[in-house]
């Protein structure tokens, strides 16, 4: 007769890759003092405080709505990922040293200061589980824009020394070498010529005057350097006075990412100081998420002025090229569903473009269920790709964004965000997952035609 | 003076003193606050016609959260026009509000005020146990939470009993019932009930930024 060994529960209700919280793991940088941390934490939450910030941080109802937007919520049914709780110090600092009430709640101990022990925590919650993808902010019947909230909040904590290694050791390199990858001018001038060569096309490369800059993102550079060549060759066809510059072409912001501030003016302002060396009238973004909401709508608060020039992200110019027949495209025979990077979408209002490429291309377009602005995020954004400890609970939501694709039974998956392909490709190795992502400015590349 | 003279009296005059200074303090001591400039170029119009948009526009659902959100927000919509309707469409409430605007406006039958009142508490019950058991809320709420909800069901129940009595005399139950509604015009302005002037303070927020960058608000 068999025996049944009763000291392990018999489970078949488990998923198979089913997710174990990461090891708790906190990151710290310099070698500051303990109360140094919390006091710098708590000045740099309270130098974000606005009528704007306040408002949300007053307003919130405790509803708990943000909950169900929130793919880290939904995949794990962990309360702690609930958006508004990953603001839960940032909340705290804000009633005890800065709302209209603060003085009350210091004195009666209502609000206590926060501790390193919180902040420690915090940091999972505010880096490792949140992309910014700002789907939270569309739930929430106070109108809240939670996702915005989570992006100040880092400033706090990058500025305590208590970010993710990763994420931080790339934002570094970002601000002392101009590149999160190391891409030096010289390798981006390498890596350009090569491009040129390989696709047999003129590639501009440091002309004193311009029309247009055009920048590119280091992920692109280092793993999908084609995005190189595609650019020149639609840039090319629209007949544009165009060039890339060595001293102003890496589009991301790590800086925006880790809650760096002056990393992120500093990223940002070599871009508008070369577009305006150059004359340029446009900087065109490459296929990046983050960048068109670093530039797009926060260089020119950076810069302290309106910008003397035009920002379009890739999939806007393509779009608006293809709207004025200044570039043509050939019809493609296969059915095609579309991701939104959530900063260009969601978030940056710039979804309609996409659409528009996609019509121009003639493809049986399948638009996934609550596509375009209630996209799921890849769960990579916001820098949480960058975080290895963050992988298996990245991976198990990514799990949505599976199942949201593979409805559609389209052919193809495109999107215009390389740091959402690195993203893809990571989880479709993971997961031996037949769809791989590809590139909408690519697809666009391959299929011009010669006269516009 | 008597209960119900001090209750509608005094008590209702610095409760209603506290409920104007306390709105205001927080209004001016969050819109006071240091504001950024905005230098994007914009690429819709944002302004005060996105801001009275989104106002609007969140009071519902988007369709990809209808599911998932649709148990609290009917028990919150069922609270929320339950109260509305209570305050301002009970005759005898409508009378005293004339006492000080000087102009009226039609009622509902008692039943209908008896039934609302009723539909606001058994919301309110059912929002709590929510509260309770759920565990995201049970993480979230705090000491606010659960204040706020009692000094809002408070003055529903006091009015609700006032026809049953229960050998308490009505101009006792009357006091309470305006005590506790003083009570509720204090702690308005400090909790999470601000809801109620923030709503449009967020709401606008949110709309001027993301209709001005032509983003889904």
């Amino acid at each position: 007769m068999t025996t049944v060994d009763g000291r392990h529960t018999l489970d078949r209700e488990a998923e198979r890759l089913a997710y174990k919280p990461p090891e708790v793991r906190h990151d710290i940088q310099g070698d500051m003092k303990t109360e140094e941390r919390i006091e710098k934490a708590m000045r740099h939450f309270v130098k974000n405080f606005n009528s704007q910030t306040a408002s949300y941080l007053d307003g919130c109802l405790h509803c708990g709505m943000c909950a169900d937007a929130c793919h880290f919520h939904v995949r794990t049914d962990d309360p702690r990922y609930t958006p508004i709780w990953k603001l839960e110090l940032f909340k705290q600092a804000y009633k005890r040293e800065a709302g209209p009430f603060a003085f009350f709640y210091r004195l009666f101990g209502f609000k206590k200061k926060v501790t390193i022990d919180q902040l420690e925590e915090w940091q999972h919650l505010l880096y490792d589980s949140c992309t910014v993808c700002g789907r939270c902010s569309l739930v929430c019947p106070m109108g809240i824009d939670i996702a915005g909230l989570v992006s100040m909040a880092r400033h706090g904590m990058f500025m305590a020394g208590l970010i993710p290694h990763e994420l931080h050791e790339v934002a570094k390199r970002a601000a002392e070498t101009g590149s999160p990858l190391g891409i030096t001018p010289d390798k981006f001038e390498d890596r350009v010529e090569w491009m040129a060569d390989e696709h047999d096309v003129d590639i501009p490369m440091d002309v004193e005057q311009a029309d247009v800059l055009a920048v590119m993102s280091s992920i692109e550079i280092q793993k999908y350097p084609q995005s190189i060549a595609a650019t020149a060759k639609i840039l090319n066809a629209a007949g544009e006075s165009w060039t890339f510059r060595t001293d102003g072409y890496e589009a991301t912001n790590f800086g925006m990412l880790s809650g760096n501030p002056g990393w992120q003016k500093d990223a940002t302002m070599k871009l508008i100081n070369t577009a305006i060396k150059i004359g340029a009238k446009l900087i065109v973004l490459p296929e990046c998420g983050h960048a068109y909401m670093a530039l797009r709508w926060m260089g020119a608060n950076m810069y302290g002025k309106p910008l003397p020039f035009k920002v379009m992200h890739i999939s806007e110019y393509m779009a608006d090229a293809l709207n004025k027949g200044k570039i043509k495209v050939r019809k493609v025979d296969t059915s095609v569903t579309y991701h939104d990077p959530c900063q260009v979408s969601r978030r940056g209002g710039a979804t309609q473009a996409a659409r528009d490429v996609i019509r121009h291309l003639g493809v049986d377009f399948r638009e996934m269920e609550y596509g375009g602005d209630y996209n799921w995020c890849c769960g990579g954004g916001g820098g949480v790709v960058t975080i290895k400890r963050a992988d298996p609970l990245r991976h198990r939501v990514f799990k949505l964004k599976m199942d949201q694709v593979e409805k559609t039974e389209a052919d193809e998956l495109l999107s215009s965000c390389a740091n959402c392909r690195q993203s893809f490709d990571d989880s479709q190795e993971h997961f031996n997952w037949d769809y791989k992502m590809g590139s909408l400015m690519e697809m666009v590349a391959e299929n011009l035609e010669d006269e516009a | 003076m008597d209960l119900l003279d001090f209750a509608r009296g005094p008590a209702l005059q610095v409760a209603a003193y506290i409920f104007v200074a306390g709105i205001l303090w927080r209004l001016i001591g969050i819109l006071m606050l240091k504001e950024k400039p905005e230098f994007s170029e914009p690429r819709g119009p944002g302004g005060l016609m996105a801001a009275l948009k989104v106002i609007y526009t969140r009071s519902f659902t988007a369709a990809p959260f209808k599911r998932a959100t649709m148990y609290p927000k009917m028990l919150g919509y069922v609270l929320h026009i339950g109260f509305f309707v209570v305050i301002f469409l009970f005759v005898p409430h409508i009378v005293f509000f004339e006492g000080f605007l000087g102009f009226d406006w039609p009622g509902l039958p008692n039943n209908v005020i008896y039934l609302s009142g009723v539909a606001t508490v058994v919301a309110g019950l059912a929002l709590l146990v929510r509260r309770l058991t759920n565990p995201v809320l049970k993480l979230i709420s705090n000491f606010d939470d659960y204040f706020s909800w009692f000094v809002t069901m408070l003055p529903i129940v006091t009015g609700l009993i006032m026809p049953v009595r229960m050998g308490v005399r009505y101009e006792t139950l009357l006091a309470i019932h305006i005590l506790s509604v003083a009570v509720l015009m204090i702690w308005l302005p400090f909790g999470k009930l601000g809801h109620s002037f923030l709503v449009f303070v967020t709401r606008g927020t949110t709309g001027m930024v993301f209709e001005r960058r032509g983003a889904k608000t």
